[in-house]
């Protein structure tokens, strides 16, 4: 019956009850709508790169090689020779190898030579392979294929020139040869998409009057004869390979950095993705206690909304007081009231999560290429939803406390 | 009640009560103007304020040997309420309005056979008619929540019924028929009746009239020597 009373009496203030369970359910929604965006992001960090069991190079950093190999931020110390390529390629482990040629850019992109095989090879996100969105791969020497960001900022369509620039910030372009978009890729949200991909004899093609990063004036071969040259590279920059065993991974990881012609590096992707989540993560904790701001001011605002409504309702507690309640069974009406207002709040945020995520979910995937898995709610997600609906009692524990005190002295007299 | 007093705060005016004695079915009231102290003699006689001496003896039991919640409940148990007004919850039914008080009273409960029986036959005694019984109380004119509150206060029969100017809302005739009613079944069950007025036109229809003044003084504040915290007054 006393249950049945303090619905009546949640019913009777509908209007305020509703704004409050909404701001709460609003608080919890975003709070875990940043925690699915958190762990979204990190998932999609983590599968930047999926299906490659090493990425080797020469030898520095593993996240330095992460960097320059997979997310072609800052440079490589050296290249690794195309020997090398070639010995690692013949070891039996291997099952596939995909070399990457980098040091080109095309205004602020970088240009990746690679071969075919990138295009089956290169994985992300669980398995999932490059698409293109229009156009073909590389038919001609001289064919790129855009990532999508690069298509998009550029405004490049299927068939449109492009020159590509020597080095990363430089003037001299090899505008003697440029190239032509023959396709362009699907968004991914890895790094692919802000790359230019030609082809590994490309590179070599764009290369052959050049000699330490100048062109030489002297010559200039014509196109029509660099079309004939074998074209084969001298060196490479670093190489995806595949295994075939998962059993062999570290035994190849040890002979490739023991590798006595020449000092190579390969890692493991995702033990070197790991580590630099930890520099980057740091974003990861300034969204969690945004968040966490989020619930308190709702919690704070349900305070707010029980302190106003104590005035309007001393006369209620006071025939309370003189059916015989005791202040306790006050206090608890109005503890029960605030956590059911949390829990009804907490259960529509899920909800409402939930439906949006829905709605949401494949357009926050083709404009930011971040993939939001609909997956229920983690141990982690749970707590935080009890821990709202607790502290929505504690909370309410403070005008619970005065609406005590006030019934104490007024008794069930009541002074209007 | 026997020599009771009572100071509002340590400084504040004091009450005190000699002697105050109802009879199990009798009918009193308690004439007294604003300020004499009849709503802190009601405040003691329900043990929500308790007295700096003295004995309050309500159904047997003496209210300040009590705990705090031994007399929540023991109000609940022996004690029916009336106010001036506002008496009801105005977003409950007048059935649940009508239950409230056997909530917190096990033994009134258990006096009380059928309490949904019980609270209709109330109403019907009282003349509320029957259809309004799941009506939302604050939807029913002030005559009729009065009515409902007497019923609430009957339900269960409890030894004293207090009211505090149950009729002040109400028109001579109204007032009349509420207290007849009221009194017609608090005397089946032999409950005691005590009203507090300041109007003396209705002490025709009571067993016996109290003026506050006889029965009461009022003590002024004590001589102080030192300034001393106060509490917050009672606005009584």
């Amino acid at each position: 019956m006393i249950i049945r009373l303090a619905l009546g009496s949640l019913r009777a203030r509908a209007v305020t009850v509703v704004m409050t369970v909404l701001a709460i359910a609003l608080s919890v929604m975003l709070f875990l709508g940043v925690e699915k965006v958190r762990t979204g992001a990190k998932t999609s960090f983590a599968e930047t790169i999926s299906g490659t069991d090493l990425i080797v190079g020469a030898r520095s950093g593993s996240v330095q090689l992460l960097l320059y190999s997979v997310f072609r931020i800052g440079n490589a110390t050296n290249n690794m020779t195309w020997q090398s390529y070639q010995d690692i390629l013949a070891r039996p482990e291997v099952d596939w190898i995909v070399p990457i040629s980098l040091g080109d850019s095309h205004r602020q992109f970088r240009v990746m030579g690679t071969t075919d095989a990138f295009f089956q090879r290169y994985k992300y996100r669980s398995g999932r392979g490059l698409e293109l969105a229009k156009g073909t791969l590389m038919g001609d020497l001289f064919d790129t294929v855009l990532g999508a960001d690069v298509a998009d900022a550029l405004g490049y369509d299927i068939g449109d020139p492009i020159v590509v620039s020597h080095g990363l910030a430089s003037f001299s372009d090899h505008d003697d040869l440029p190239f032509r978009v023959s396709g362009i890729l699907q968004k991914t949200g890895t790094p692919v998409d802000r790359t230019v991909i030609v082809g590994l004899r490309a590179i070599e093609a764009i290369h052959v009057d050049w000699q330490s990063g100048a062109r030489m004036s002297s010559a200039t071969t014509p196109e029509a004869v660099i079309r004939q040259m074998e074209l084969e590279p001298k060196a490479i920059t670093a190489a995806l390979i595949g295994i075939n065993s998962r059993l062999q991974v570290f035994g190849l990881q040890r002979a490739i950095n023991e590798y006595p012609q020449e000092p190579l590096l390969a890692i493991l992707p995702g033990v070197a993705l790991q580590e630099l989540w930890q520099i980057v993560g740091i974003a990861e904790t300034a969204l969690l206690a945004v968040s966490a701001m989020v619930i308190v001011t709702a919690l704070i605002g349900m305070m707010a909304t029980l302190f106003s409504s104590l005035s309007e309702r001393r006369r209620e507690m006071a025939i309370f007081r003189a059916m015989g309640a005791r202040p306790r069974v006050i206090v608890g009406l109005l503890v029960l009231e605030a956590s059911l207002m949390s829990a009804v709040g907490a259960a529509l945020g899920v909800v409402m999560l939930y439906g949006g995520l829905v709605v949401a979910q494949p357009m926050i995937d083709a404009a930011f290429g971040l993939w939001l898995a609909i997956a229920p709610p983690t141990f982690r997600e749970g707590i935080v939803v009890l821990c709202v609906v607790i502290a929505g009692a504690i909370v309410s524990a403070v005008p619970a406390i005065r609406a005590y005190r006030a019934s104490v002295a007024d008794g069930m007299m009541v002074k209007i | 009640m026997t020599d009771v007093s009572y100071r509002w705060g340590r400084a504040g005016f004091g009450l005190a009560v000699p002697q105050l004695q109802v009879a199990a079915g009798e009918t009193v009231l308690l004439l007294g103007r604003s300020g004499s102290g009849k709503s802190t003699l009601l405040s003691l006689i329900c043990g929500t304020v308790m007295p700096d001496q003295g004995r309050i003896d309500v159904g047997g039991a003496d209210l300040c040997t009590l705990s705090a919640a031994r007399r929540d409940r023991h109000r609940a148990e022996y004690i029916g309420l009336i106010f001036q007004q506002f008496n009801l919850l105005p977003y409950a039914s007048v059935t649940d309005n009508i239950l409230l008080p056997l909530r917190f009273a096990p033994k009134r409960r258990g006096r009380v056979s059928g309490p949904l029986h019980e609270a209709a036959r109330l109403c019907a005694a009282l003349g509320i008619d029957e259809a309004l019984l799941a009506a939302r109380a604050g939807s029913l004119s002030v005559g009729q929540q009065q009515r409902v509150a007497a019923a609430r206060a009957l339900i269960g029969f409890p030894q004293l019924i207090i009211a505090d100017e149950p009729t002040s809302a109400l028109d001579a005739a109204s007032q009349e028929t509420f207290l007849s009613l009221l009194f017609d079944q608090a005397r089946t069950h032999n409950s005691a009746v005590m009203m507090v007025s300041h109007d003396a036109r209705l002490a025709p229809m009571f067993d016996r009239v109290l003026q506050m003044d006889d029965i009461a003084q009022t003590l002024p504040p004590p001589p102080q020597k030192m300034r001393s915290a106060t509490k917050p007054e009672h606005n009584a």
